[in-house]
């Protein structure tokens, strides 16, 4: 005979406002196979665990409900107060009173009865409950880092520096990602390249990270500790081996006015070419998109003239496979173009750019070395308009979050302008000026007063062009809305900063899920703001929501440490929540008839061939096996066996059953 | 099955020639239209501001009338009287309860609401494709196309070219072998029902309307809208006080612009209803000069 433990929560307010937890202890007292009935105010603090651990002692219970909030909260709470009890974790399960009831009614009579149905649903279930163990899996302990901008240098040095084998993998040709982009940084302007360029370089020579630039990753599979991934090597059209670098190539290509991507289109570049001078790896690839040999079948000038005969116009693309135990996703983000803005031109005026442009006119590796001329005609503009919040914050263009980097990097651009043009006249139009972290109010302050940067509150309804100049229309809301014109030389759009092109699409490769941003979602956003829904994937940087420098690179060591922590042990523990085919006497052995529309069914290749043997070695029947690591116990193989001989361990037909009777009796 | 046509009080009265000019293209180009029987006033500039339910019941029942005299579409030629018919149609029909209240409220059953269209997609769908070749006086004029305010928004009600930087008027224009001029106001406010309280605001907004066009070389204004016209063309003096500069350019309505193209009458056109002469640069379009007023 069952002896179940039935313990409501108050949650505090949570549940006790709504339901009247007095009334569910003593109705399921009544329900048979209970043996002890109690409720507490907070049953997940210490006195209320002691209260189950005692309970269990004395009644000598066989299985514990308890009434609380929703198991993804304080399940593996309570399966382990069960387990130091002496009680099999697995015979321990959560009826989830605040979610699924307090929450979403108003308090009544009603709601009191629902909440006593739930629990009655899941002591059905634990009557049925069988003692399950734990699933070991071995750990491959080398990590995956998908991203080599800062957030991903940061994780893969943490990562290798904790003694672990990294593979780092980055779309581009150089790792460096948008900081190797920017001039000086908030709030120290300390330049960019300096502080970055030395760990890009400590990337390539780490005797722990394998390195792969201009490679993308192909395929993931697998589970924590256990994934297999394919990388696709895309062809730089060289031999890496022999290329020294010398650069001889990309001076004599002929093929000149390309727009460079890493000057965001304000340089030109060849078609073979390295993306800039402190790039690691200092190797260049050819476009092809652009080479005039793979456009129109000839040239070749640089294989003509390279010392060391590297270049390999036939060279293909290539996959190489890894075994990992963790990935690492720090993808980044990218910037709103200039054409996002209708009222602003629709990017029709070149002297409209956006904040990461004038970071490349700011840079002294920049198109114009550092000295800020206009786009246009090169000109040093005497008036600079920024407009911070240009598409964030503004539901009518669908993008509702705060982009977080602008307010800051909007003053630091003003001051950097009034640096170097003092005569200069700088505007900046905002809504509000969101400087929160270490020294950053401080930082716009010294803008404002020191530098003499003009802020307006208001927005920028139009601008348009006039005699060469762009006037910038706007409102002075701290003026009760007066019209404020402009006429500037340049204007710089602090543009959103959104989700990578194809974030979607890896984010499926990766089985993370995204939100309706395309940004990558956290597990949780508070207490596990690092890793994600998936087991063994993990998030650093701007792939996760727009984040500066600091909070990047902050985020990334977090992540590093998640990883080392999962690598210090030699084997994992999975939930045994996995499938299982039955198995029976003979001459049936299973009930399992082999038509195998499960394997074609399941969606992580767990289910495998089992051939059932006689004593003579012949081969009788061939069934159904699932393979417990592979298994993530989604139960869709369950819905498809077509003679119920696959079950759900924890989640059985017999057991889904009772609850469902006991709700409908 | 004739397209519905709800004229507005503007095209009654002080815009007449912008419904002779729409009814004499349309005639031209074979396009049958019937006003709606028993149509009364939309509420516009004025009902929307004091009484929510007001507002809808206005064009509601204009709407109502033309369902129940069969119309599936009705074409709004005011952009205001547009901006709210259309507006109500999306309100109402998005609203089952509010759509009982205001059927209840005109006596009049509602179902399926005509769509109203404004005239930029009603000539986008009629113009044929060799118009070019009808052309009899192709109206090869620098223009600068106004939309204001009203024509394409907002966005969600009209779901109808680009709200900020509209480009269908300057499509029709070219089709009848006008220069649609880049410029940047062709959005910007005219001071709409400020015309008779505050003239001064109207001069000052509509002088800069004017410079703009203007100073990129435009010959002249084309609107399809009945306030936008009155405030460029009859307060003309209140702009020319404001910037204490004088500006001849004419204010045609696209359907005259197309009627001259198409070389119908000036008189027909209603082009001797202007405050400001149409008069347009000779030796391009000699027809023209010969029907335009003194």
């Amino acid at each position: 005979m069952a002896r179940i433990g039935v313990f409501v929560c108050h949650c505090g307010e949570n549940i006790g406002a709504t339901v009247d937890c007095a009334r569910v202890a003593e109705a399921c007292r009544k329900i048979p196979g209970v043996a002890h009935s109690v409720d507490y105010k907070y049953m997940c603090s210490d006195p209320g665990q002691t209260l189950i651990r005692e309970a269990i002692a004395q009644n000598k219970l066989t299985g514990v409900v308890v009434a609380a909030c929703s198991p993804r909260m304080h399940e593996p709470t309570f399966r382990r107060v069960c387990s130091e009890s002496g009680l099999n974790p697995y015979l321990c399960e959560m009826a989830n009173l605040r979610e699924h009831c307090s929450w979403v009614h108003e308090k009544s009579d009603v709601t009191t009865d629902k909440a006593i149905d739930l629990v009655a649903m899941l002591v059905e279930k634990v009557k049925r409950n069988k003692p399950l163990h734990p699933i070991k899996v071995p750990v491959t302990k080398t990590a995956l880092v998908l991203g080599g901008g800062i957030s991903g240098i940061q994780a893969a040095l943490d990562i290798a520096n904790a003694g672990h084998k990294v593979i780092l993998v980055e779309r581009d040709p150089s790792i460096g990602g948008h900081m190797s982009q920017l001039s000086e940084t908030f709030p120290t302007l300390d330049c960019s390249q300096c502080i970055l360029t030395p760990r890009m370089v400590e990337v390539a020579q780490h005797p722990n990270i394998t390195l792969y630039t201009y490679s993308e990753l192909e395929s993931l599979d697998g589970f924590i500790g256990n994934f297999k991934t394919r990388i696709r090597k895309k062809a730089r059209s060289l031999d890496e081996k022999l290329c020294t670098g010398c650069g001889l190539c990309t001076t004599k290509c002929p093929n000149k006015k390309i727009p460079s991507e890493f000057n965001t289109g304000l340089g030109m570049r060849t078609a073979i070419y390295v993306p800039f001078p402190q790039a690691v790896p200092n190797k260049p690839v050819i476009d092809r998109e652009h080479c005039t040999y793979y456009t129109k079948g000839r040239c070749r000038v640089c294989e003509k003239v390279c010392p060391t005969q590297a270049i390999r116009f036939d060279q293909e693309d290539q996959i190489v496979e890894h075994e990992v135990g963790a990935v690492v996703v720090a993808t980044g983000f990218t910037v709103k173009e200039t054409d996002f803005f209708p009222e602003y031109g629709y990017g029709k005026y070149k002297d409209v750019i956006n904040g990461l442009q004038f970071e490349r006119i700011l840079s002294a590796s920049g198109p114009t070395l550092g000295e800020v001329k206009r786009p246009s005609d090169g000109r040093v503009p005497e008036t600079v308009v920024f407009i911070a919040c240009a598409g964030s914050r503004d539901p009518a263009k669908g993008i509702e979050y705060c982009s977080k980097i602008c307010c800051m990097y909007t003053a630091k651009h003003a001051m950097l302008y009034k640096h170097k043009v003092h005569h200069g006249q700088a505007y900046v139009f905002y809504m509000d000026i969101r400087a929160a972290g270490k020294m950053y109010d401080e930082f716009t302050r010294r803008a404002i007063e020191e530098d003499h940067v003009q802020y307006i509150r208001g927005r920028v309804s139009r601008i348009y062009e006039r005699n060469g100049k762009l006037i910038v229309q706007g409102a002075d809301t701290l003026l009760n809305a007066m019209p404020v014109e402009i006429e500037a030389d340049l204007v710089v759009l602090a543009t959103a900063g959104v989700a990578n092109e194809g974030a979607e699409a890896l984010a499926q490769k990766l089985h993370v899920s995204y939100d309706s941003h395309k940004f990558f979602v956290e597990a949780h956003p508070k207490l596990r703001p690092v890793e994600t829904n998936t087991a063994g994937v993990f998030l650093a940087g701007a792939c996760q929501s727009p984040k500066d420098i600091p909070e990047s690179v902050g985020q990334a060591s977090g992540t590093a440490a998640k990883v080392a922590a999962l690598f210090s042990m030699d084997e994992l523990t999975r939930e045994p929540v996995v499938a299982v085919v039955n198995r029976t006497a003979p001459p049936l052995y299973s009930t399992c008839v082999g038509c195998f529309l499960c394997q074609s069914a399941c969606p992580y290749q767990a289910i495998e061939r089992e051939e059932i043997k006689n004593r003579n070695g012949q081969v009788v029947k061939t069934i159904a096996k699932v393979n417990p690591g592979l298994c993530q116990g989604c139960g869709t193989c369950v819905a498809f066996c077509r003679s119920k001989s696959i079950d759900l361990q924890g989640y059985t037909h017999e057991q889904v059953y009772a609850e469902v009777m006991e709700l409908l009796s | 099955m004739k397209m519905g046509y709800y004229p507005g009080c503007s095209i009654s009265g002080s815009s007449r020639e912008y419904g002779e000019s729409l009814l004499a293209v349309l005639r031209a180009l074979d396009v049958e239209l019937a006003e709606v029987e028993d149509w009364n006033c939309c509420g516009a500039s004025a009902a929307h501001n004091l009484n929510h339910t007001l507002s809808l019941a206005l064009p509601a029942r204009s709407l109502a009338l033309a369902e129940q005299q069969g119309f599936q579409e009705l074409l709004v030629p005011c952009a205001a009287c547009f901006s709210r018919l259309a507006a109500t149609r999306k309100a109402l029909m998005a609203d089952d309860a509010k759509r009982r209240q205001i059927a209840d409220l005109v006596e009049l059953p509602m179902k399926n609401i005509p769509v109203s269209i404004n005239l930029l997609q009603l000539l986008q769908r009629v113009l044929p494709e060799n118009l070019k070749e009808k052309l009899r006086a192709p109206f090869d004029y620098k223009v600068a196309c106004y939309y204001g305010c009203l024509l394409v928004r907002p966005a969600e009600v009209v779901e109808f070219d680009r709200e900020e930087d509209p480009e269908e008027m300057d499509r029709i224009m070219e089709k009848i072998g006008a220069a649609p001029l880049d410029w940047a106001f062709k959005t910007e406010c005219c001071g709409a029902g400020f015309s008779v309280p505050r003239t001064d605001v109207v001069g000052r907004l509509c002088a800069r309307i004017l410079d703009d066009a203007v100073s990129r070389g435009a010959e002249a204004v084309i609107v399809a809208c009945p306030m936008c016209h009155s405030n460029l063309d009859m307060r003309r003096q209140a702009s020319e006080s404001h910037s204490g500069k004088k500006y001849t350019i004419p204010i045609l309505y696209v359907t005259q612009a197309i009627g001259l193209a198409l070389g119908l009458d000036a008189k027909q056109l209603g082009l001797q209803r202007h405050i400001v002469p149409v008069r347009l640069s000779a030796g391009k379009s000699s027809q023209i000069l010969e029907n335009a007023p003194a």
